[in-house]
């Protein structure tokens, strides 16, 4: 191992590895991102690893612990190279069988691949419907590499846009090229990176700072995670581009605790890039010097707010500051300092290898290049997905995603985490866009997308981000501390059915007011899950105050359980994961609820089978009048 | 420093750079309401009672709280437009009943709300007092979002009622009350 004193010396070592990689003819990528790790998929490698090793196929077949994949319904995954075949859902007592097809070359195991609606078997990876709609160009390289290792990042062409930056480019150069690719954050605002870059480029004082925020918080999000768990030297190529466009000298990465994989992986990546010379004094032998910190988060959502995360850089507490005074101008210790999201630092060094004008061919007017979401929730194909902007909310719910499972009706998909908002089927055909989404009252966000069925309440919904941004909140400012304080007692109120006339105008009253005088965009945003909700759902709001009904049968102050007896054929498991015996069974095994007794736990209707669906939500009022099972809300059908 | 030009509720004022647009107006005799605000003190922004609407020299029209934005040659600053007089209003419903000093002014006689705040209203006067000028640290804020609250470091309760200086900065007496 030694360290590069020249970009030409990236080049021979690249050639170096690339020959020993291609002494190993098949490669077995296996996912051993976060979701699939919890699968198994590191026993899985094992058991492949010693399969390979018993009977002697070392030499010609190897296997790689790579980053996510994306498809995480159905993991462990393990993609072929180069066939490309891809299995999901492999356990370890499945090795042999897929050991197997690698030297007979075909057989393949049908019921490890996707099939799709007519049960017919696709065994390519790029013609699973999942990926085939994707447009990979992040998250292309986590399957292909071993993220803990920097030659296999360097064998895939790795490092390969420093070098060219170096070696030809001034920092200006890669500046106005970023530039020109209309990079916008991925972490939210949307804001134009390469503006951002010169704004600390320009600014009076030495040193200046580039960071990574990998403090991602939202619910159900995930992208930034897998992106530094699976290819971590991609983030910190496009990092170290931006300091020397920057003139930056130091950097970091603020990586929150609660992802230790993530961590390890650029810490390894820091030393490694350290050992090579892409990392320290005189990189690549050049005159350019940068190096890089990690910093771990303590674990709050609002020290994703730039200058939150840089107070606790420094040491404090993450609050935010009044920032009238951008930090790209007076950041940490007052200096200028650059922060953007990890998947904006992913796309630099593709944008410096192939050019403004490729990024620019992908996305809208507004919005170039991909986007990566978390697709989760109420969907069939829960994942990771990268798609080119522009792409229509539909495209990505119904053809990546495969629609809503069992048969339910969609009913919402919330985009941008709790400072987000919910968007209706009527506006599934928007393209996914920057300023389309916040035209509608949502916003991109970082990429989280929440698929919501029929059986989602929307009140209850608002009252989950409320309640999330209510713990969240740093509680500096009298607006969002108070603000959400006030809408959740609000919400509160109406989903415990005490809801009362002019809550709703009182609840917009709170919007408006948090939206104009919060300190920072936590606050100005804390609102858009009222607000948003209350736009496309009013009557739903209505309903639960005026009717005292819950259409989706989720607040349990506005249902009842009962046992709808044509259906129910007295297995008893109502009875039996009751915990506080309110089922009763009458002599002639009639089961009955008692609905004195009954805590709402839902146990009963979780309990019994599906076949039957006998246990059902009925609007509470039904059940003090009579016990009729008549306002039937939900049944499994 | 060189001096900036700006206009504050149609009076042209000069101010030097750096300063922030509350301490112009105070310097013309124009008051604009402060609950966490202390000359002693470095500005937070906490409150937001100082906010103001703007309007700087490219057009753009914004509202900003006026103990933190810097003067800017060519601004116009409005202190109590229709906008601004709501926000406060609601603040002071908000913080309903632990502070009431310009209820009267703004004409709020009771709250909507339910909001339990009978004696801290979350100002962090005496912490910062505490940190800042003291350079003592005995006070701090536990928890955050709603669940935030000032606490006192373990032990302090006697050095603090020794020093006591911070004590006629809280408009409840909460801090008195704990040492």
């Amino acid at each position: 191992m030694s360290r590069l004193e020249k970009p030409a010396d990236l080049e021979k070592l690249r050639d170096q590895i690339v020959a020993q990689r291609n002494s190993k003819s098949k490669w077995l990528a296996v996912c051993a991102g976060t979701g699939c790790r919890a699968y198994g998929a590191e026993t899985l490698a094992d058991s492949l690893e010693e399969e390979i090793e018993k009977r002697g196929m070392g030499e010609t077949v190897g296997v790689r612990r790579t980053g996510c994949h994306g498809f995480c319904e159905r993991g462990p995954l393990v993609v072929v190279e180069p066939s490309g075949l891809c299995y999901l859902g492999a356990q370890p007592k499945n090795v042999p069988a897929i050991i197997d097809t690698l030297s007979s070359g075909d057989g393949a195991i049908d019921k490890l691949f996707f099939q799709d609606e007519s049960g017919k078997p696709i065994s390519h990876v790029d013609e699973i419907p999942f990926y085939k709609h994707q447009k990979r160009v992040v998250l292309e390289n986590n399957v292909r590499i071993d993220a803990s290792s920097i030659l296999d990042y360097i064998a895939v062409g790795g490092y390969s846009a420093l070098a060219k930056a170096l070696s030809g480019m001034t920092p200006e150069d890669v500046l106005n090229e970023v530039k020109k690719a209309k990079l916008r954050g991925r972490g939210g605002g949307g804001f134009l990176a390469g503006r951002k870059w010169e704004t600390t480029r320009n600014a009076h004082g030495d040193p200046k700072y580039v960071i990574v925020n990998a403090d991602e918080g939202d619910p159900g999000a995930y992208m930034d995670r897998s992106i530094l768990e699976g290819n971590p030297h991609g983030v910190l190529e496009g990092l170290i581009l931006g300091a020397y466009a920057i003139g930056a000298s130091e950097g970091f990465i603020y990586v929150r605790q609660e992802y230790p994989l993530a961590r390890n992986h650029a810490q390894k990546a820091l030393e490694e890039a350290r050992e090579y010379g892409l990392l320290g004094k005189n990189i690549l032998g050049t005159a350019f010097s940068f190096d890089v910190k990690i910093h771990r988060g303590a674990g709050a959502f609002v020290s994703g707010e730039s200058s939150a995360l840089m107070s606790a850089i420094e040491g404090h507490v993450g609050e935010p500051r009044p920032k009238y005074i951008h930090t790209s101008e007076k950041g940490i210790w007052g200096k200028p300092s650059c922060l953007n999201n990890v998947e904006t630092w992913a796309n630099v060094p593709h944008i410096i290898n192939k050019g403004a004008d490729w990024f620019c061919s992908m996305g809208t007017e507004g919005s170039k290049g991909t986007k990566i979401f978390s697709l989760v929730g109420k969907v069939t194909n829960t994942g990771l997905v990268e798609v080119p902007m522009g792409i229509t909310l539909r495209d990505i719910i119904f053809k990546i995603g495969g629609g809503v499972p069992k048969g339910k009706k969609f009913k919402a998909v919330q985009t941008g985490g709790p400072s987000g908002g919910v968007i209706p089927e009527s506006l599934l055909d928007l393209p996914v866009d920057f300023d389309e989404l916040t035209k509608v009252g949502s916003m991109m966000g970082s990429g989280g997308m929440i698929v919501m069925d029929e059986n989602t309440c929307m009140v209850d919904t608002a009252r989950y981000y409320t309640n999330f941004l209510a713990h969240e909140s740093c509680g500096k400012c009298v607006p969002c501390r108070e603000g959400v304080r006030q809408m959740l007692i609000i919400l509160n109120r109406i989903t415990s059915g005490e809801g009362k006339e002019g809550d709703l105008e009182l609840l917009e009253e709170l919007s408006e007011f948090m939206e104009a005088a919060s300190l920072c965009a936590l606050g100005q945003s804390a609102p858009f899950p009222v607000k948003s909700t209350l736009k496309y759902f009013r009557e739903e709001y209505v309903e639960h105050i005026k009717d005292k009904r819950c259409q989706a049968g989720v607040c349990s102050a506005l249902i009842a359980y009962d046992i709808d007896q044509e259906k129910c054929e007295a297995c008893g498991a109502c009875l039996r994961n009751c915990p506080v015996n309110a089922v009763n069974k009458s002599e002639d095994k009639v089961f009955t609820i008692i609905q004195e007794k009954c805590i709402k736990c839902g146990a009963c209707f979780t309990a019994c089978p599906e076949k039957f669906g006998a246990v059902i939500k009925v609007p509470a009022y039904t059940m003090q009048k009579q016990p009729a099972t008549a306002a039937l809300i939900d049944n499994k059908a | 420093m060189e001096n900036v030009k700006l206009e504050i509720d149609g009076r042209t004022i000069e101010a030097a750079e750096g300063t922030t647009v509350l301490k112009a107006a105070r310097s013309i005799g124009i008051k604009i309401p402060t609950l966490c605000d202390d000359e002693r003190l470095e500005s937070y922004g906490g409150c937001r009672m100082c906010t103001v609407e703007i309007e700087t020299k490219w057009g753009r029209k914004r509202l900003v709280t006026s103990c933190v934005y810097p003067v800017e040659e060519g601004l116009k600053v409005q202190t109590s437009t229709e906008k601004v007089v709501r926000i406060r209003k609601m603040i002071i419903e908000l913080l309903w009943p632990a502070w009431q000093l310009y209820a009267k002014e703004y004409g709020v006689t009771s709250s909507r709300f339910k909001t339990g705040m009978t004696d801290c209203s979350l100002c962090g006067l005496c912490l910062r007092y505490c940190s800042e000028v003291k350079k003592a640290n005995r006070i701090y804020f536990q928890g955050r979002g709603i669940e935030r609250k000032p606490a006192l470091v373990e032990g302090s309760e006697l050095s603090c009622r020794a020093c006591g200086e911070c004590f006629s900065l809280c408009g409840s007496g909460w801090i008195a009350s704990r040492c």
